[in-house]
């Protein structure tokens, strides 16, 4: 017993001939992490500070809402929750990013499937798939509005053609807002699954084969359990994309009422009715109900298998 | 023992060719394998031998040719109904099942009741003995074990044929040598018909009954272990089977199958093995386990006799794996039994039936017939 604390102190007086950045990285210290320092000032600055300002001025509301709503302080809240009009824009959110989402998701993975293997035509289909990751949402709604507007191509081709006698609604509604939702984010969700997809062992599956699986046996018990915490993670990132919707809501949507988001009533409230307050209220619950979603999908992912799949990854 | 092969009396390929956009990795296969024989695809990487095993497990399709089954196309059966198992060189585990029911998955996916898939797989898994890693996931095993888990996941359907795609070339050197005889131990204990695709001679010489040895596609000799060690068809073969020192030399004279070859200082006598005439170009094959240092005062009546100086020796457990050099700088490579120092001058010798003279060009000799054992002949 003495003896080993004897040793211990006897090892602490040594003096380590290493050299300092050696010696801190024993205990884990990168010494290059000043190098940082620049960086945290730019996060503290423009992220940190910003953010906890936004979130002290939810707690400071005007004296009119105070007023309507009670609840001290809390006022914004309650008026969040009390407030038909603006919880409203909750589901209305909900509405459009959830099916986006799912949508982006699961269309990708056949597409993801069958651009796995080479066929001629192959790097020309997956450019058209991914190209629109170039264009901006304000880009892509006044394409919308040139192509699927009252009087756009479409339209205008489809009743000279007496296909239809009265022109379809396709923007400046929910329908418009979702072709800009997956215009947008599907080129994202296909990149994702399609790399996940590519750090599968093609071999399993040919395993898979062998023992007899037809395709369908062999997605659902092979493919799509090994691809499952990759479609989650692609999911949360596409309606995430889809949750902030702004422009486009505005644009090609309906922004009095199918399309009335979240983030266009945060818009809403800080330009039109000068309630900075509640702007903020409103975007700090867009990020808890976002938070709410991806704690959900990440529960369900830790369901699944998450080690290595064998391929190249 | 329950597990037994499923039976058929021939498995025949018949002109089995594959090409990928119009170059051939796979030309004129034709083999008959019987029931309960153990197969080896032997060649150097390229060679065509993973083509014809996916080829075999319906994993590619086929080019040209037919595939049957005592006259039975199964070459037009997608891979899923062929009833083949088949083990891969990288395992291809099922990563987010537990062993068993990685072993299970064939037995699922055919509807056997549970109470027999419990009982199978726990056969399969006493037969790799690996019973007590039954839960565990593919990941926290070694690679012996998953290579096991592997077999076992084949060999529990009773396939009418077991395909193995290099299936020990990822262990190591140790766990590939017990993996071989726990190979070769199923195979006689189930009988289970096997065609193998390896690139290691040794192993394919340990664990067939027959080898088939390719190259860029082309079937180069079929024949039972012993004849391709022995009497290998052409130089490639030869220098496949270990016959490492190859000499490029120049026919003198032919009696019959005997000939006198020359040129870089030496001039043996040798074997014809199909067809040589005086001034050809040929390889000369000697295998260094022919090529002796023969010792001070032994006889060398009969024997070719070559003058060399020794420059690099290797102790191989029982005997010298010797590199030595002739006067005109020809290396060789021979072996013997004590032990000489570099720098030594030695006396080789090589009985002539052992000088194996082949054409130097392959297509020169592709036109003499390869061997081919008769089905018979073959003991099962």
């Amino acid at each position: 017993m003495s003896s080993a604390i004897q040793s211990r102190q006897s090892r602490t007086r040594v003096k380590s001939t290493a050299s300092l950045a050696h010696r801190l990285a024993e205990r884990g210290i990168d010494a290059r992490l000043w190098l940082l320092a620049p960086a945290l000032v730019f996060i503290v600055a423009l992220f940190v500070y910003p953010f906890a300002y936004g979130i002290g001025l939810t707690f400071q509301p005007l004296a009119r809402t105070t007023e309507q709503w009670g609840g001290g302080p809390f006022a914004n809240y309650v008026e969040f929750f009390k407030d038909p009009f603006t919880f409203e824009s909750v589901w209305l959110t909900m509405k459009l990013a959830l099916p986006a989402a799912l949508f982006n998701v699961i269309v990708s993975i056949p597409l993801a499937f069958k651009l796995r293997h080479r066929f001629r035509g192959k790097r020309f289909l997956s450019t058209l798939l991914v190209l629109p990751i170039t264009l901006g949402t304000v880009l892509t709604a006044q394409g919308l509005l040139i192509f699927a507007g009252r009087q756009g191509w479409l339209n205008r081709f489809l009743l000279d053609t007496h296909i239809i006698d009265q022109p379809l609604q396709l923007v400046n509604n929910y329908l418009g807002v979702m072709f800009s939702l997956i215009i947008s984010g599907f080129p994202f969700a296909f990149l994702l699954v399609s790399s996940y997809l590519s750090g599968i062992d093609p071999s399993i599956e040919a395993a898979a084969r062998t023992l007899g699986a037809n395709w369908r046996q062999r997605f659902r018990r092979v493919t799509l359990p090994l691809l499952a915490p990759g479609l989650a993670t692609t999911f949360i990132l596409t309606f995430v994309l889809a949750f902030s919707v702004f422009p486009s809501a505005r644009l090609v949507g309906d922004p009095g009422g199918d399309t009335r988001v979240m983030a266009l009533m945060a818009y809403r409230a800080f330009g039109e009715q000068q309630n900075y307050s509640m702007a903020s209220t409103i975007a700090i619950m867009m990020g808890v109900i976002e938070l709410v979603v991806i704690a959900f999908v990440l529960l369900g992912r830790s369901f699944f298998y998450k080690g290595s799949t064998g391929g190249k990854g | 023992m329950t597990i037994s092969a499923s039976s058929f009396d021939a498995l025949q390929l018949k002109n089995v060719g594959r090409s990928f956009g119009g170059q051939d990795a796979l030309v004129d296969l034709n083999l008959t394998i019987r029931a309960g024989e153990f197969i080896a695809l032997l060649g150097p990487s390229g060679c065509g031998k993973s083509t014809a095993l996916n080829c075999l497990a319906g994993l590619l399709p086929l080019t040209h040719g037919q595939i049957l089954i005592d006259d039975k196309r199964v070459d037009v059966l997608p891979a899923e109904k062929r009833d083949f198992g088949m083990v891969f060189q990288n395992y291809a585990l099922f990563p987010h099942l537990s062993v068993q029911k990685n072993v299970a998955f064939g037995l699922q996916m055919r509807g056997v009741p549970r109470a027999e898939i419990t009982r199978r797989v726990a056969e399969a898994l006493a037969l790799v003995r690996l019973e007590q890693h039954a839960t565990k996931l593919p990941g926290q095993l070694s690679g012996g074990q998953q290579q096991r888990v592997a077999i076992a996941r084949a060999v529990v359907l009773e396939p009418r044929l077991v395909l193995m795609d290099e299936p020990l070339s990822n262990l190591d050197a140790k766990l590939r040598l017990e993996m071989r005889t726990e190979i070769r131990r199923l195979h006689q204990s189930l009988g289970l018909t096997t065609v193998y695709v390896t690139h290691d001679q040794e192993e394919a010489l340990s664990l067939a009954d027959r080898l088939v040895v390719l190259r860029e596609g082309h079937v180069q000799q079929i024949g039972t272990p012993q004849e391709l060690h022995d009497n290998p068809a052409n130089w490639h073969v030869a220098d496949f089977m270990g016959y490492r020192n190859l000499l490029d030399l120049t026919v003198e004279t032919v009696n019959g199958s005997e000939a006198r070859v020359s040129g870089r200082g030496l001039s043996l006598a040798g074997h014809i093995v199909h067809h040589a005439a005086a001034s050809d170009s040929v390889r000369v094959a000697i295998r260094p386990h022919d090529l002796t240092v023969v010792e001070p005062g032994a006889s060398t009546s009969g024997l070719n006799t070559v003058e060399a100086t020794v420059q690099v020796v290797e102790y191989q457990g029982r005997e010298f794996a010797v590199e030595a050099v002739t006067d005109a700088g020809q290396n060789l490579f021979v072996h013997a039994s004590s032990a000489p120092r570099p720098g030594d001058r030695v006396t080789l010798g090589v009985a002539p039936s052992r000088v194996l003279i082949y054409q130097a060009d392959l297509a020169a000799e592709a036109g003499s017939p390869v061997t081919q054992t008769p089905l018979e002949s073959v003991a099962s």
